[in-house]
């Protein structure tokens, strides 16, 4: 029988959660709270040298002095942070294990989550750095990258091995006082990826990175810096998963990326935390900074499908500063349930004749909210710069909200801008007449919703699109209304 | 092949359908005529098993199972189409990529596999040949930005690929100029078989030149006032429907 609304905004409140399971792992997790000793303990914990001590303390007294932002259109209980453990490591983890020595319950969550740590991604050419509640446990294929000189590692190896690259680069894009989460992060993340491209070289395969919030009360604080020297190429792919809980985990990430003259950065993101359940208790608060710098004639593409996680924050930046350089932007966002997102973009121009591309597709559904929004700043000296934006909204049922907040700052005349909107609703006329044919409500959903959002879809890695097309579909199976 | 009995069916509390008495048997054509308003096109939804619509009395049968329980999308696989007035756009969603899901619908729910791409490519090719679309069109999002004429010749090309057992065409003729109209009838026309049977839901007389029906009924007020052969669409192009009106108003 078709669907009547009430009988699909049940089926939707029954709909679970698919990764919410919890992995009994014993870890190694701090006490409560956040004061300079924790910050000391943590850079203590990781062996790090005197100057990141010094580095995470100054970013600590700078966001002490600092309030929690409230301009974007979420709403929602403030964290306490003196409530939560700033550092819980999986107990097993040793960073000089290899595959083999991994636990097995951890190989287990892998398992459930979806990723395989071992020959399979070998021949999927993808290589993979787990982060499990703050520690990364695993990064393949470290010695074909090498081969290439490619680094590929944890951030907190990588302060140790290459001091000199991160000493130079962390920081420089997102320095600590860009605002108050990437000043809480700076004082405090545990772990992360690290990679360098070097000059010329075109990375082979995708790299890739899970993170899994795993532990009760704990926040996760990764820190991804991502060097791409002079005409050099990389894919990196990230995915994010948590487990269901109650109370709400904190995610306050910062991703840096940097592309020297000539380079390309594809930095594609499915993120699928814990959204919180249907009456909007639990879920992830995913609060995250992510910029790129463009150097000389170099592109920076940021790709994203953002399904989960109970109130998102987020804008995925590139400051075109070489002349010549492009920043693209394509994204989807889905929100359900109670779930709020504010997420766009920013494109600063700053050299000349630099372009960018903004693709926004917003889905919501349920009592969700969702929100573009971007700003589109082209500086004076940015002569012939070039901007072409379209956010395109898609609504389910009578109770959701989408909005947009397009932001524009032209301070140069030959500047040329154009912004495109779009705001429709799945109608009972598009699921009768799929009915009609054969093709049940679930199915018509995903496959308009998949229409909708095609251009973006398009823009992600093969492997990678069709785990965001099933995303998609478990995040809104029959939410018509 | 399809047997409808004292169909009564309301929207809003409002009846519409108050009693429609048709059968329609395997090989036949049948034409429903009527003024504005008779309620044609809800019979069409009705049959179709569109919710939106509420049967209140009466019953439908297609091939003696009672479809009072059987979803839209069910009666699909059983091969009941109905080629819309009105077709919808979803933008994103190709014609080929529709098509293929659909198929691949019906398959599953028979408790079939797939069907392979290249039967697909050869069925495609084999009916858009024979409604003369180009295969460009194909690779088109459903019915965004298509022209009147070509979102009807789609619904054709739809109904050529899935074969359906009762085709119900809405009006498919508005909208049409004289040369798609022949080349939606001609295409009508091959996929007609002795299995299969066709209602034409239609104002004029004009399409019936084109597929001439075994059987033309007017509706009026919910209801089949008249039956009869071919000839009664042309006493009805000649005479308008007002004669009707009057005698049924005695």
């Amino acid at each position: 029988m078709a669907y009547t609304e009430e009988e699909l905004k049940k089926e939707l409140e029954t709909k679970e959660y698919e990764y919410g399971f919890y992995t009994d792992i014993e870890s190694d997790t701090f006490p409560v709270g956040l004061n300079e000793e924790i910050v000391i303990a943590i850079s203590k914990k990781k062996e790090e040298p005197e100057w990141m001590t010094q580095w995470r303390l100054e970013a600590f007294r700078i966001w002490e002095s600092m309030e929690e932002p409230t301009w974007a259109n979420v709403h929602y209980e403030k964290p306490d942070f003196q409530k939560i453990s700033y550092y819980s490591a999986p107990k097993s983890a040793d960073p000089n294990k290899t595959l083999d020595d991994v636990d097995p319950d951890l190989l287990e969550m892998y398992r459930k989550l979806g990723i395989s740590v071992d020959e399979q991604k070998k021949l999927q050419n993808v290589a993979v750095d787990i982060v499990v509640d703050s520690v990364s446990v695993a990064t393949t294929f470290k010695k074909t990258l090498a081969e290439k000189g490619i680094i590929f590692m944890p951030i907190s190896e990588a302060i140790k091995e290459h001091p000199e690259l991160v000493k130079k680069y962390i920081g420089s894009v997102v320095p600590q006082k860009d605002n108050f989460y990437a000043a809480l992060n700076s004082a405090v993340f545990t772990d992360g990826s690290f990679c360098y491209i070097p000059k010329g070289v075109r990375c082979p395969m995708e790299l890739s990175t899970y993170f899994r919030i795993n532990q009760a009360g704990t926040g996760q604080f990764e820190r991804t810096l991502l060097i791409a020297d002079e005409d050099s190429y990389v894919s990196y792919l990230e995915g994010c998963t948590a487990p269901s809980r109650d109370e709400n985990q904190l995610h306050a990430a910062v991703v840096e990326l940097i592309a020297l003259d000539g380079a390309e950065i594809k930095y594609s993101t499915v993120q699928n935390w814990f959204p919180g359940n249907s009456e909007g208790k639990g879920g992830v608060f995913n609060f995250v900074t992510k910029r790129a710098i463009c150097e000389k004639n170099a592109k920076v593409s940021w790709t994203q499908v953002e399904t989960g996680s109970a109130v998102t924050w987020k804008y995925p930046s590139c400051i075109l500063k070489g002349d010549n350089s492009i920043g693209e932007f394509y994204s989807i966002a889905v929100t359900n349930n109670y779930q709020q997102a504010d997420t766009g973009t920013k494109m600063i121009h700053l050299g000349k004749n630099t372009k960018s591309t903004i693709i926004s597709k917003g889905i919501s559904a349920g009592k969700s909210q969702n929100s573009y929004r971007g700003l589109v700043q082209i500086n004076s000296r940015a002569d012939g710069a070039r901007n072409f934006s379209q956010c395109d909204s898609l609504l389910m049922g009578n109770e959701c909200g989408a909005h947009t907040f397009p932001y524009i700052e032209a301070k140069n005349k030959t500047a040329m801008i154009e912004h495109e909107a779009t705001t429709s609703k799945i109608g009972e006329d598009q699921i009768f007449y799929c009915n009609q044919r054969g093709i049940d409500t679930e199915k018509a959903i995903a496959l308009i919703v998949n229409g909708f959002s095609k251009e973006v879809l398009n823009k992600l890695p093969m492997e990678f699109a069709v785990e965001a097309q099933k995303l998609l579909e478990i995040s809104l199976e029959g939410s018509v209304g | 092949m399809l047997k409808i009995k004292d169909l009564h069916a309301s929207v809003d509390d409002k009846e519409i359908l108050r009693g429609i008495n048709l059968e329609v048997k395997a090989g036949e054509v049948h034409a429903i005529m009527g003024p504005n308003g008779s309620g044609k096109s809800t019979l069409a939804s009705v049959i179709a098993g569109n919710e939106r619509f509420e049967v209140t009395q009466g019953s439908i049968e297609l091939s003696g199972e009672d479809l009072e329980e059987v979803s839209p999308e069910e009666r699909a696989h059983k091969g009941v189409f109905l080629s819309f007035q009105y077709p919808v756009e979803i933008p994103g969603v190709s014609v080929t990529n529709f098509m293929k899901t659909a198929i691949n619908e019906s398959r599953k729910a028979k408790g079939l596999e797939d069907m392979p791409a290249k039967d697909m490519l050869k069925l495609i090719r084999e009916k858009s040949e024979l409604l003369e679309i180009d295969r460009k069109f194909l690779s088109r999002s459903l019915n965004e930005g298509f022209s009147g004429g070509e979102k009807k010749r789609n619904e054709i090309f739809q109904m050529a690929m899935l074969e359906p057992k009762v085709a119900i065409l809405d009006e498919t003729d508005s909208g049409l100029d004289i040369d798609a109209l022949r080349i939606v009838a001609s295409g009508v026309n091959k996929l007609k078989s002795k299995d299969n049977a066709v209602i034409l839901i239609t104002h004029y007389q004009r399409l019936l030149e084109y597929i001439v029906p075994d059987f033309v009924h007017v509706l009026h007020n919910g209801k089949i006032v008249k039956s009869g052969g071919k000839e009664l669409a042309l006493e009805l192009e000649e005479k308008g429907y007002d004669w009707l009106k009057q005698e049924t108003a005695v």
